[in-house]
């Protein structure tokens, strides 16, 4: 009995072993030298990952794999370890200029000034060119690519009951308040949604601080900030409680649940292009220092240690061609960082976000924010400062000062951590951004 | 297993006296054979349970440039949303454990009775168990958001105009309710089956002998059936404790961060905020739930043999 038994096992392990020993041990696909793997922060999603591989990177002039990160940090950490192990595998690093930024810091990332010399010719904006700098003098540390903003999605119904006035495409905060009281009044409902499960830190990094107080650090627990949280407070009172778990605004948008939104483009633009005769992109609304608004850079990068380089070179030079930089915007909402002519043939959708996008950019007294620089590991840590803020403040009703002069210490910790310097629209800073 | 590993004489006499088998062999390669047998399951705990969790708990206390620390459970207990989080896990927990039971029991015992069409039920019953925590989240939110399936309902009947805000943060009562429903439907089966497969196994004759002195149903389920079923609720109980109290996938998808609980928090500390030590701190605390529930039913959920056993 036992020995048929041990018998039996022994046939098992065997099976087991034999079926280990075919599974290939080297799963390198061929030409593989020749092959230039992407790494990227960005169209992470499933689906869009899928749009890029198929469309985008349809005609690339080498063999490309497209490999999404789950995360910034956990991008951070693999970049790190391949450099610092000397086994990279990425050729191709794609990111934010935020991702980028401690990359550089800690010397992972070529310099690619010769590429970038080399694509002047695309007509990318100075700013633009100065940011790809992250920081050094001259040398240039990724090719910029994509970039992307925040602006609002409207419903139509709800313009009727804009406030006396107002214009949709030139709206300040006060107005975006009397319009939410005003729907309330009359339809017994609150439209207003924010994606406070979403990217909501942003808005006040990049909105609401700027509009109202010009900075971001510098002013955080300033009297300005005090007013633009007393604002925030009325805007809350006419907003959807269950912005608490909205992630992407678009889906309440299309449902009716909201009328009024704020949120990313490539957030927005569904609603915008399912419902393109409901639906209108609007700038977002200025503050008393005036129309804050969030530049978001997306760019291209080589890694140090890459192997391939003139391939690399080549895919960044493919993806920065006017025909995928105009199909980006058409399939995955993200604006060319390029001159690339945008045609008149775009879906009602992309075209009223072109337009929104615009307005925004060209608006008087617009003030560009960053998405926050230098913060490096510390960036989640200060997003969260933001996040606390708004849950303290707007929903569990705590009094405000108190509230700023408590995150703001917080605030100030991380900061002198990191050792991170002011970055626009707050003035520059020689140490560490004081926060005040 | 136990009796016949006896027997078959792991350690003994009536190997000894087998003609067959050399005498010396037979009993070495039986007494190795349990360990063999257990090794690829302690491998397996090693690598994947034990190893993770001393790594967790290094994580907990590892402060700065590898120093140990307990500031990371200062901190922990320091943010205003650790002690909500703890308060609602417990409420969470003490409101759905009794539910389920009662609702799984009564399923077990229809199920048991041998009712046509048992299998049906059985089956149709364990589907939820076959669908994941997250999938079960996002189902149940297209039920209950403003303009969800339930709303829709409720608005063609003329109940309500612009439907009702379940999932709003200031109804702390409707987001608790929204959320039990949840969990009730996606585990109750797994009590049920638990507690099914305890019920197969008391002998009918016990049955049948209180029917002979005229038991009423009751009489049996209170006096049979619930004493002999003590080791299966144990367990049914010590499973979905310790689950309720790392309930996670559920939450978050319905109601985000609107019901903090343990579970969510640790995963926002680690995902959203990046840091692994707080987020560890939070699976000390997990941890340390578990095991003082699971010793508490382990005192008190026991039957007499039992009680008799560790007096003796």
């Amino acid at each position: 009995m036992t020995k048929l038994w041990l018998s039996r096992v022994a046939i098992v392990i065997g099976v087991v072993a034999l079926l280990l020993a075919s599974i290939p041990r080297d799963a390198t696909p061929a030409g593989a030298d020749t092959a230039v793997t992407i790494y990227s922060t960005q169209f992470t999603p499933v689906d869009e990952a899928t749009t890029f591989r198929n469309v985008i990177l349809a005609n690339s002039p080498a063999s490309v794999s497209f490999v999404p990160a789950a995360d910034s940090s956990t991008y951070f950490t693999q970049v790190e370890s391949q450099v610092k192990s000397n086994k990279v595998q990425f050729n191709v690093l794609a990111g934010l200029q935020s991702d980028f930024e401690p990359l550089a810091a800690d010397g992972m990332l070529q310099d690619l000034t010769p590429l970038m010399n080399k694509l002047k010719k695309r007509g990318f904006p100075q700013s633009f060119i100065n940011l790809s700098k992250l920081g050094s003098k001259n040398k240039h540390y990724f090719i910029p690519w994509i970039t992307a903003t925040y602006v609002l999605g409207v419903n139509r119904r709800a313009l009727p009951y804009l406030p006396k006035g107002a214009k949709v495409n030139k709206l300040t905060y006060d107005q975006l308040v009397a319009w939410g009281q005003n729907i309330k009044k009359k339809t017994g409902r609150a439209m207003i949604g924010f994606p406070v499960a979403g990217l909501i830190h942003r808005f006040m990094q990049g909105y609401l601080y700027p509009s109202y107080t010009k900075g971001v650090v510098r002013t955080f627990k300033s009297k300005s900030a005090v007013k633009a949280w007393q604002m925030m407070k009325k805007l809350w009172a006419v907003t959807n409680p269950q912005s608490t778990s909205y992630s992407f605004m678009q889906d309440p948008l299309l449902s009716g649940e909201v009328w009024i939104a704020w949120d990313h483009v490539a957030r927005l633009i569904n609603a915008a292009s399912q419902d393109a005769n409901d639906m209108v992109l609007v700038p977002a609304p200025r503050g008393p220092r005036g129309l804050g608004y969030m530049v978001v850079l997306g760019g291209l990068a080589i890694p140090k240690g890459a192997a391939n380089k003139a391939a690399a070179e080549k895919v960044i030079d493919y993806l920065t061609q006017n025909t995928q930089e105009i199909n980006i915007l058409k399939r995955l909402a993200f604006f060319p960082a390029t001159r690339a002519p945008i045609p008149a043939t775009l879906d009602t959708g992309t075209w009223t976000e072109s337009l929104a996008v615009k307005a925004q950019q060209n608006a008087k007294g617009s003030i560009p924010a960053l998405v926050p620089v230098g913060l490096g590991a510390q960036n989640a840590a200060f997003n969260k400062v933001y996040l606390d803020t708004w849950n303290r403040i707007l929903i569990q009703n705590q009094p405000i000062q108190s509230v700023l002069n408590d995150e703001g210490s917080i605030m100030a910790g991380l900061v002198q951590q990191a050792g991170a310097k002011c970055w626009y629209p707050d003035k520059p800073s020689k140490g560490p951004c004081p926060v005040g | 297993m136990s009796s016949r590993v006896e027997t078959a004489g792991a350690w003994g006499e009536e190997v000894t006296s087998s003609p067959s088998v050399p005498s010396r062999r037979r009993p070495r390669v039986e007494a190795v054979a349990p360990y063999l047998l257990l090794a690829p399951s302690v491998f397996f705990l090693s690598v994947f349970v034990v190893w993770p969790a001393i790594q967790a708990i290094h994580l907990a206390f590892e402060g700065p440039n590898n120093t140990l620390t307990s500031y990371n459970f200062y901190q922990m207990t320091h943010e205003y949303t650790f002690w909500p989080s703890v308060k609602n896990t417990l409420i969470f927990m003490v409101s759905i454990i009794p539910l389920e039971f009662c609702l799984a029991f009564s399923m077990a015992l229809i199920i048991n009775t041998g009712l046509r069409g048992q299998q049906f039920f059985l089956y149709v019953w364990t589907i939820p168990l076959a669908i994941s925590d997250l999938a079960a989240g996002i189902v149940w939110l297209s039920i209950y958001t403003q303009n969800g399936y339930f709303n829709s309902i409720l608005h063609d009947l003329g109940l309500s105009q612009y439907g009702y805000q379940f999932l709003s943060y200031q109804n702390t009562f409707s987001l608790f309710a929204v959320c039990v429903v949840a969990e009730i439907w996606r585990s109750t089966s797994l009590v049920m089956l638990i507690l099914l497969g305890g019920l197969q196994g008391i002998p009918r004759e016990f049955g049948e002998a209180a029917d002979v002195f005229g038991a009423t149903f009751w009489q049996r389920l209170w006096r049979i059936t619930l004493p002999l079923l003590k080791p299966s609720i144990r367990v049914a109980l010590i499973l979905r404790t310790i689950f309720a109290i790392q309930v996670f996938a559920v939450i978050l998808a319905l109601v985000g961060s609107n019901l903090p609980v343990l579970g969510a928090q640790a995963y926002n500390w680690y995902h959203s905020y990046q840091n692994p030590n707080i987020a560890a701190a939070y699976s000390i605390v997990i941890l340390v739930l578990s095991v003082l529930t699971t010793a508490f039913y382990l005192t008190v959920v026991r039957n007499k043999a039992e009680i008799a056993g560790a007096t003796r």
